[in-house]
């Protein structure tokens, strides 16, 4: 049944199975096991950067496609949302609508841009996507009437899933039972579905096909595959994805601006996840980004205790000082493509082999 | 001489600046094997290539069961029923020999007789079904890609140089493998320069030089003639074997 589920893509690895399980167990009962809203906004962050990476990862690692117009289809799924909500009011048809809006326009969009600049080198495609990605962020930035501009969208959600919005009178395990939690685990839920569709199609005769085009696409056009199609079809997916895990970081946060969904600074740390999970392997986007969150999350507070610990030796608390968390964040990923170059996954799974 | 599968008719081909192809007229019979014979940088695996689309000719006429293919794109041309069999072998590295097979059968899995009776061609195939291709010696490499090309039945097979950098014992099965195969209803276009494997399969031989056919016939006068394949090639088979 379990393996069903996962399409039958085992982690292949005993260590990886738990790092996996641990994750999913973590990011399931959150709520619960780390209460708190920090935590709990963690979470939410991580679910949907799993989802958002992965659908990168679709791109990248299966298809060997380099594109940096990833945010933007994951902005346009935020700001379709966002936009909806913000003109409709907070029900969630309009959020339903908006989200499929979204979605829709992030797949046209993709579509385009597959079918005029996949044929060109991959050079060439990702300096297209960068313009392209470039442009849009200006656009949005500019049409402040429209998109609130640099300043973003502040809007409501449906009110079950406001911390207003109570289930439950009694709390459980001393957690409220209220529309917060029921939308961390709408969050959750989608974020696990789009994930194991992800994992569906990269396990389909589709996704061997584009393991093929990344291995040899002369190859497979001589076996009788249309390399455009493929990578085109690849992009419209990967798009469609990035734009619902933006369509749910928008209802996360209740703000969508330009900061949240479209910066170039998002679109590097979706790369460094990739490669510090491991491209092609979807379970490197599992593992890319927890680790790299809680880094960004929790490594400054842990420098904080670290630098207070060692007070009274000069340098070296000088050395750990929190305002210093990017300059060990750095080093961090560093060490890590270092002693893994083929990602945390391939690694694991390099050892049982 | 049997009717002609696929004519070429003063085809050039250019790759970038250079002319590589100077109008080669060729005549592959259906049925049988037609050797393409020529020095290195002749031309043989232009010709294979501008065949498949992979190079467009720039001029000339390509015919496949009479039909103009030198227009169409690499797809098309493989769904007509040419296959290809590439020198560099062109195994996809990282799926398994399993998923490399399948995804030559285009018209969904092939049926259990066929690919048993591929695995009898090639043995260790089975063994390593379900093993990442690029995993494989070079030998079996080039079992999977003439596999993958027969994995459904093909009109035509283009296959450049099987045999190229392989040991003595794997040659004596490629070449059984292939002797089986001719007995198939498919014609092979084989590129190849171990003379004893072309004297021993071919059935007619077409011998290139500076990007034109300076001989066409049938391969058992030319393993006949010492005198022919010296002034054609500038040394006699004996002499390659």
């Amino acid at each position: 049944m379990l393996v069903r589920i996962i399409s039958g893509d085992m982690p292949r690895s005993r260590l990886l199975s738990l790092i996996v399980l641990v994750i999913g167990f973590s990011l399931l009962f959150a709520p619960f096991l780390f209460p708190g809203i920090k935590s709990l906004d963690t979470a939410a962050r991580i679910a949907i950067f799993i989802v958002l990476v992965a659908s990168y990862d679709l791109l990248l690692g299966y298809t060997g496609i380099v594109s940096f117009a990833h945010t933007m289809f994951y902005g346009i799924g935020a700001y379709g949302t966002a936009l909806a909500l913000d003109a409709w009011g907070p029900s969630f048809w309009a959020m339903g609508l908006g989200t499929l809006l979204g979605a829709l326009v992030a797949a046209v969009l993709a579509l385009l841009i597959g079918l005029f600049s996949l044929r060109v080198r991959a050079i060439f495609f990702a300096m297209v996507t960068l313009a392209i990605a470039s442009a849009f962020a200006v656009l949005v930035s500019q049409m402040s009437a429209f998109t609130g501009g640099e300043d973003g969208l502040t809007y409501r959600i449906p009110r079950e899933l406001t911390p207003a919005f109570r289930l439950m009178t009694d709390k459980i395990l001393d957690v409220s039972i209220n529309g917060r939690l029921l939308a961390y685990y709408l969050i959750f839920f989608c974020a696990l579905v789009l994930f194991l569709v992800l994992l569906r199609i990269v396990n389909s005769p589709f996704g061997t096909t584009l393991k093929a085009v990344r291995d040899n696409s002369f190859r497979a056009e001589a076996i009788g595959y249309r390399v455009i199609w493929y990578r085109t079809g690849a992009t419209v997916l990967s798009a469609v994805v990035a734009a619902l895990a933006g369509s749910l970081l928008a209802i996360w946060l209740r703000y969508t601006g330009p900061a949240t969904t479209l910066s170039m600074e998002i679109m590097i740390n979706i790369l460094l996840m990739v490669v510090i999970g491991g491209m092609g392997t979807m379970y490197g986007a599992v593992v890319g980004a927890t680790i790299f969150i809680l880094a960004q999350t929790y490594l400054q507070d842990l420098m904080g205790i670290a630098s207070k610990a060692t007070d009274g030796i000069p340098l070296l608390s000088e050395l750990i000082a929190p305002e210093r968390w990017l300059l060990w964040l750095g080093v961090l990923f560093i060490l890590s493509v270092y002693f893994f170059p083929t990602g945390i996954v391939g690694r694991l799974r390099g050892e049982v082999k | 001489m049997p009717e002609a599968l696929l004519t070429l008719d003063g085809v050039h081909t250019h790759i970038g600046p250079y002319h590589i192809l100077h109008g080669v007229d060729l005549e592959v019979p259906a049925g049988g094997v037609a050797m393409l014979l020529g020095r290195n940088g002749a031309g043989k695996t232009t010709t294979l290539r501008t065949i498949m689309g992979l190079w467009k000719a720039s001029a000339g006429t390509i015919r496949f069961h009479g039909r103009d293919i030198a227009g169409l794109d690499t797809p098309a041309i493989a769904k007509l029923g040419i296959a290809f069999v590439p020198e560099d072998m062109g195994i996809f590295t990282d799926l398994t020999v399993q998923e490399n097979m399948m995804l030559a059968a285009r018209s969904g899995a092939p049926d259990r007789p066929r690919l048993n009776w591929i695995c009898d061609l090639f043995p260790p195939l089975r063994t390593f079904w379900h093993s990442p291709a690029g995993t494989l010696s070079g030998g079996q490499k080039q079992m999977l890609s003439v596999a993958r090309a027969i994995i459904e039945p093909r009109a035509l097979i283009l296959i450049d140089e099987p045999t190229k950098g392989l040991a003595p014992a794997i040659i004596k099965a490629m070449t059984a493998a292939l002797r089986q195969l001719k007995e198939t209803d498919t014609t092979i276009l084989l590129v190849e320069q171990n003379f004893s494997m072309a004297r021993a399969l071919g059935d007619t031989v077409a011998v290139m030089d500076d990007g034109r056919i300076i001989h066409e016939g049938d391969m058992a006068d030319l393993s006949a003639d010492a005198g022919l394949q010296e002034r054609l090639m500038g040394l006699s088979l004996e002499a390659h074997q």
